[in-house]
């Protein structure tokens, strides 16, 4: 190719954030090692091995497969029977609440690429769904397929692999409708150059969108229909959210390789209890109503705060994770609009986590942030 | 043992899940193969005699087994036991394999016989612990223990019902199942599946037809389970014995082919009879204690039937049970078409590709799953991935609407009844009011004789204790004397309220009288005139003139003037609404006024050093004395009113009710205005307690504030007082006042607080009239003035 100058290759073991496929290659080869079920065409496991290499499990052989979507087991499933049914997916859900994960970990078990991408957004043009035109070329040479661009959809499509498109209801909803001959025709004509992108077996796309914001594009029901929807609901319980975080938290420490920091869990507990409480409106014993804020305070966003936190600590503090290293994130997680979110933070503060036993450190150190 | 062993080659177990469709299909299949000559049942053998009706059945019904009332034993406080727990239901849904099986040896005139232990000896071990357990509670109480200790909790381990769905034998006390090893757990572990129900259904139930018979295999496995679990105990251990009991004897009566359908726990114990010594069995059933019992079939409905609603014997899902057993092919199909039809009633666009996906969906989820067909799991999730497009309120909605599959059985009028129920089925037929098992509302309109009927009807019914009807606020607020809303459900405990209330009478009007008369006694005062009012409700025309000598004696006796005044305001509504329903009020008129006058009398001194709280509580019963007074006029009124302004002229009068009374008067136009003025001044003098200044002024205001808008002086002479309270006096009744202020209106606050500001202003120097001084023309104003006049003083002019 053309396109990259040599400066611009990188090195998958220096990434700052690598692949799904890359982080867990050695699982996935276990895995498809041990997976005698069928597979359908063009998948590189059976629907089984999938829902396995996202749910956790012990292998046989003694490995070990680290869960990767904790929660409700029928949203892993149904999501993965969509995948080999050929149809769409849309995973749906408020922000936060591991969609792109799920997605990126699906395409990565199903295909083994995950870097198939399209972010959706209010400018993604055409060309990012069909194809687009590399001009020097065309103008050189007239309409080849040298001088044709694909788009990541359509090299899905040729290569029969997953196809993945971030926040499908932020773009314009002429893009959006490009998609349909793609789900329905399974195929992707060209016509400057006569000829069509067939797409190959084991092609699908995984969507994802929120249904949280206000004015995005809403789909059209012709597209709709093309898709199975899956919600992703927030986590039931704080048990489930407090896994979530410790997991994500000790994998983001690795990759970011912060010094070690014991990992408090009764930081952690105390950051997804006020999520959570904030969230719901409502103390965990439901005995006091609490306000809740403007933003979401999804369990991405309690991962951030911790791992934050935990940077603070290892660079800063004494190496424990205390609560003033927490305080400063989880206020900037709260208050969103300084005015009305931080009279609800106030008065979380004063109303509940002063009274609260062992949380007289963690209040007083919020104190201090907020004055 | 000594005996020749018993034959036991023509014998056929068959072990089933009771509601399993598959079972059902099952059992169907190997009946018809079999050809027994004699076909035996789980079930109480008190309902032998009621398999004819079988063929006019239409299901889902139950069997209903009540303990017979002794005559003349009618609803006394010993017998509470016996109505509590004094009946057991067996139901049975189209898809239950014992159905099929009545039904086969019904259509094929094969003698049929239940063979559990009888509901004589079930139902007397219940009423036995219902009645230990309620002296129990009685010591509890007595002890002043813990309130909260778990009435409902059955008796411990002894009467545990533990076969594998638990089915026989759950009435109202529902006995908990499965206390030892659960043995399908066992078996679904053993099969690697972590839910017992759902492998139970890949196995048996989701089997289409003409696969092999499981019933060897299936009293093979429960066989290997019960060998490793401690043998069967206590009430189980009985019911074995006299199901084997019975089977010797079918058995010795020389049939060939027996076929036996029982829960598949007990199928081991019934295969091997011959194994089991009769002198054992002899010995287990020896002096069981023993009631007389009436069995009967009664509707049941699906909802009864489904687990969620708290019912023990409940399957998950009798709706998709009932589509399992009676779609013919491609169940999956045809239960997603039908969300997709049901879907589009509800104005949901779901187009045929809709279901095409979600079939495949469910389909690939299954195979996912390993299961050999899609579950009720699998549907669900295509129904909210595809047809709902990811709604799952919506889907939840529909699911949960099939999943039941809302159905209420019916039973033939040649079903044995107790006369109430037939005089019920005629009254409902006349009246055209159907039972149905779902909430429905109506609206009656009592100047109609036939929904006056209706309205009846449903209160002689609340009355027996059988709440088909809840009276319901109807929407909209339309009230009126001439209407009435109810909220009708039948449920088939409804049957068993019949049955027992049948002891009152034969028909529902003299059921409900003996009824009203029979609570009548021992009622305190209150409840005497709720009564009487739910008399006139229910047209007891009969039962009035007792309750109402009752309530007159009851009143003369009652020294809590409280009482009286609690138990007026619903006696001076019958008496004025009475005429409405066409019964005759005088009577009712000169008991209430009886009671008004009793008020009268002892009002001054209950109110003698009432605390502020008792003071609040008291002038909510002089309001609704008030009302009820007005509401009956006449010399009853006057003397009420007479009894109010005397009240007033006395010192050691709570402030509040002082300010309150002061109030009515003034409102009654009682009290001249300079008199109010004078009293308004007295009570917030500077000598006066500020916190009692308050009340009184809480009192006083209580409801509207409006009269310190149309009284500057009054107005006055509070801002004088407030100005005048020393700061930490202020602080104090502070709280109070803003009490009094915060219940006013918006706009009420604020044009009192403009008048206030007026006031600040100098006073007013044109005549101190009304804020917004507009001309009146007096001649115009005079009719509407006249009607307001006639309303207020509803068509009397008070002295």
């Amino acid at each position: 190719m053309t396109t990259s100058a040599p400066s611009l290759r990188t090195d998958a073991a220096q990434a700052l954030r690598p692949h799904a496929e890359q982080t867990y290659a050695a699982e996935i080869e276990a895995l498809a090692k041990a997976d005698d079920r069928q597979r359908p065409p063009g998948w590189k496991l059976s629907p089984w091995a999938v829902t396995r290499y996202l749910l956790g499990t012990t292998l046989e052989d003694g490995t070990e497969i680290t869960p990767k979507y904790i929660g409700a087991r029928r949203v892993v499933e149904v999501a993965v029977a969509t995948l080999a049914t050929d149809r769409a997916l849309l995973l749906l859900g408020v922000p936060g609440t591991a969609k792109t994960w799920l997605s990126e970990h699906l395409a990565a078990a199903v295909s083994g690429d995950s870097t198939l991408l399209v972010q959706g957004t209010a400018g993604t043009s055409e060309e990012a769904v069909r194809y687009g035109w590399n001009y020097a070329r065309l103008l050189a040479e007239g309409p080849s397929e040298a001088a044709m661009v694909p788009s990541p959809v359509m090299t899905a499509m040729a290569r029969g692999s997953i196809g993945r498109i971030e926040e499908l209801t932020r773009m314009p909803s002429d893009v959006q409708d490009g998609l349909i001959t793609v789900l329905s025709e399974k195929s992707l004509p060209v016509a400057e150059l006569g000829i069509e992108v067939q797409a190959q077996r084991g092609f699908n796309i995984i969507a994802t969108a929120n249904d949280r914001d206000r004015g995005v594009n809403d789909l059209s029901s012709a597209l709709r229909r093309r898709f199975n929807t899956v919600v992703l609901p927030v986590p039931d319980s704080a048990e489930d959210e407090v896994r979530i975080v410790t997991q994500r938290v000790e994998q983001l420490g690795r990759s970011l390789e912060l010094p070690e920091v014991p990992t408090s869990l009764t930081e952690i507990k105390r950051v997804v209890t006020v999520f959570r409480e904030l969230r719901s409106g409502m103390t965990e014993d439901n005995g006091t109503k609490v306000k809740s804020p403007s933003g979401t305070l999804s369990t991405a966003e309690a991962i951030s705060v911790i791992t934050s936190g935990i940077a603070l600590a290892a660079h800063f503090g004494d190496g424990q994770l205390r609560p003033a290293d927490v305080a400063a994130g989880i206020q900037g997680a709260v208050v969103q609009d300084r005015v009305s979110d931080g009279v609800v933070w106030r008065e979380y503060l004063e109303t509940v986590a002063r009274g609260r036993d062992g949380w007289g450190e963690f209040y007083r150190a919020c104190r201090e942030v907020g004055a | 043992m000594g005996r020749s062993r018993l034959d036991t080659s023509g014998l056929h177990v068959l072990g089933v899940r009771h509601h399993g469709p598959g079972s059902a299909r099952a059992v169907r299949a190997a009946l018809e193969e079999i050809k027994p000559d004699a076909v035996l049942i789980e079930g109480p053998p008190e309902a032998d005699a009621l398999t004819s009706l079988v063929g006019e059945l239409e299901p889902p019904v139950a069997l209903l087994a009540y303990a017979d009332t002794p005559k003349g034993d009618a609803a006394k406080d010993g017998d509470g036991a016996r109505t509590d727990a004094g009946w057991g239901f067996w139901p049975f849904a189209g898809f239950s394999p014992e159905w099929e099986a009545l039904r086969y040896a019904v259509g094929n005139d094969v003698p049929v016989r239940f063979c559990d232990l009888p509901a004589a000896h079930t139902l007397a071990e219940r009423i036995a612990e219902a009645e230990e357990r309620r002296k129990a509670e009685e010591e509890h109480a007595r002890a002043e223990q813990e309130e909260d200790r778990p009435g409902t909790e059955p008796g411990d381990g002894t009467g545990a019902a533990g076969e594998p769905d638990g089915q026989s034998a759950d009435g109202g006390t529902g006995e908990p199942e499965r206390v030892r090893l659960d043995p399908l757990g066992v078996l679904a572990e053993a099969a690697g599946y972590d839910d017992a129900e759902r492998w139970w259904d890949d196995v048996i139930e989701q089997r289409g037809a003409g696969e092999p018979s499981p019933f060897p295999a299936i009293a093979d496995a429960m066989a290997a389970v019960r060998a490793e679990s401690a043998p069967e105990s206590g009430r189980d251990a009985r019911r074995e014995a006299y199901m084997r009991q019975t089977l010797r004897a079918v058995l010795r009566e020389g049939h060939e082919r027996v076929a036996v359908v029982c829960g598949a726990w007990h199928a081991p114990a019934l295969r091997d009879v011959a194994d089991h010594p009769v002198r054992e069995d002899t010995a287990l059933l020896r002096g069981l204690p023993k009631v007389k019992v009436t069995a009967t079939w009664v509707p049941w409905t699906h909802g009864r039937l489904a687990s969620a609603s708290g019912y023990g014997a409940g399957v998950a899902a009798p709706g998709w049970y009932h589509h399992l057993f009676t779609a013919p092919d491609l169940p999956v199909h045809r239960w997603l078409t039908d969300a997709a039809r049901m879907l589009r009633e509800e104005g949901q666009p779901v187009s045929s590709s809709h279901v095409i996906e979600g079939v495949r969906l469910a389909e690939s989820l299954a195979v996912l799953r390993g299961r050999p067909l899609a579950g009720l799991d699998e549907v669900s999730e295509a129904l909210t991935a595809v047809l709902c497009e990811g709604a799952p309120a919506k889907a939840a909605l529909v699911h949960h609407r099939m999943a039941v599959g809302e159905r209420m059985g019916s039973v033939p009028p040649s079903t044995p009844m107790v006369p109430l129920q037939r005089d019920l089925i005629a009254a409902q037929k006349r009246l055209r009011l159907k039972p149905e098992p779902f909430d429905r509302d109506i609206d009656l309109d009592l100047r109609k004789d036939n929904q006056r009927e209706r309205g009846v009807l449903l209160h002689r019914l609340r009355l027996l204790g059988v709440g088909w009807g809840v009276p319901r606020t109807p929407e909209g607020g339309r009230k009126g004397t001439f209407r009435e809303s109810w909220r009708l459900r039948w449920d088939p405990d409804m049957d068993v309220a019949l049955i027992e209330a049948s002891r009152w009478g034969t028909t529902v009007a003299s059921a409900a009288e003996a009824r009203a008369a029979d609570l009548a006694e021992g009622a305190d005062l209150p409840a005497l005139t709720s009564l009487t009012e739910r008399c006139l409700f229910a047209d007891l025309g009969g039962a009035l003139p007792r309750v109402l000598s009752l309530l007159t004696d009851r009143a003369a006796t009652d020294s809590d003037v409280t009482h009286l005044m609690e138990a007026l305001p619903p006696l001076a509504r019958s008496a004025r609404y009475g005429d409405v329903r066409g019964t005759d009020g005088a009577h009712l008129r000169t008991v209430a006024e009886q009671i008004l006058r009793r008020v009268c009398v002892g009002l001054a001194p209950a109110v003698h050093g009432l605390d502020d709280d008792a003071a609040a509580e008291f002038v909510r019963l002089i309001d609704a004395t008030h009302t009820a007074a007005t509401l009956l006029g006449g010399e009853g009124a006057r003397a009420w009113t007479a009894a109010l302004v005397a009240l007033t002229g006395r010192d050691t009068l709570p402030g509040r009710i002082a300010g309150r009374v002061n109030r009515m008067l003034s409102d009654a136009g009682l009290l001249e205005a300079e008199e109010l003025r004078r009293r308004l001044g007295l009570a917030m003098s500077p000598g006066a307690e500020p916190a009692g200044a308050a009340a009184w002024l809480e009192g006083f205001l209580q409801g509207s504030g409006l009269i310190l808008v149309h009284d500057e002086h009054l107005l006055g002479l509070i801002d004088a007082w407030l100005l005048a309270l020393p700061e930490e006096r202020f602080t104090a009744v502070l709280p109070l006042l803003r009490r009094t202020f915060g219940a006013f209106e918006g706009p009420e606050r604020r044009e009192i607080g403009a008048s206030a500001l007026r006031l600040g202003s100098g006073p007013a120097a044109d005549g101190g009239g009304s804020p917004a001084a507009v001309a009146v023309d007096t001649e115009r104003a005079a009719p509407a003035l006249a009607t307001a006049l006639a309303i207020l003083t509803d068509g009397r002019s008070l002295g």
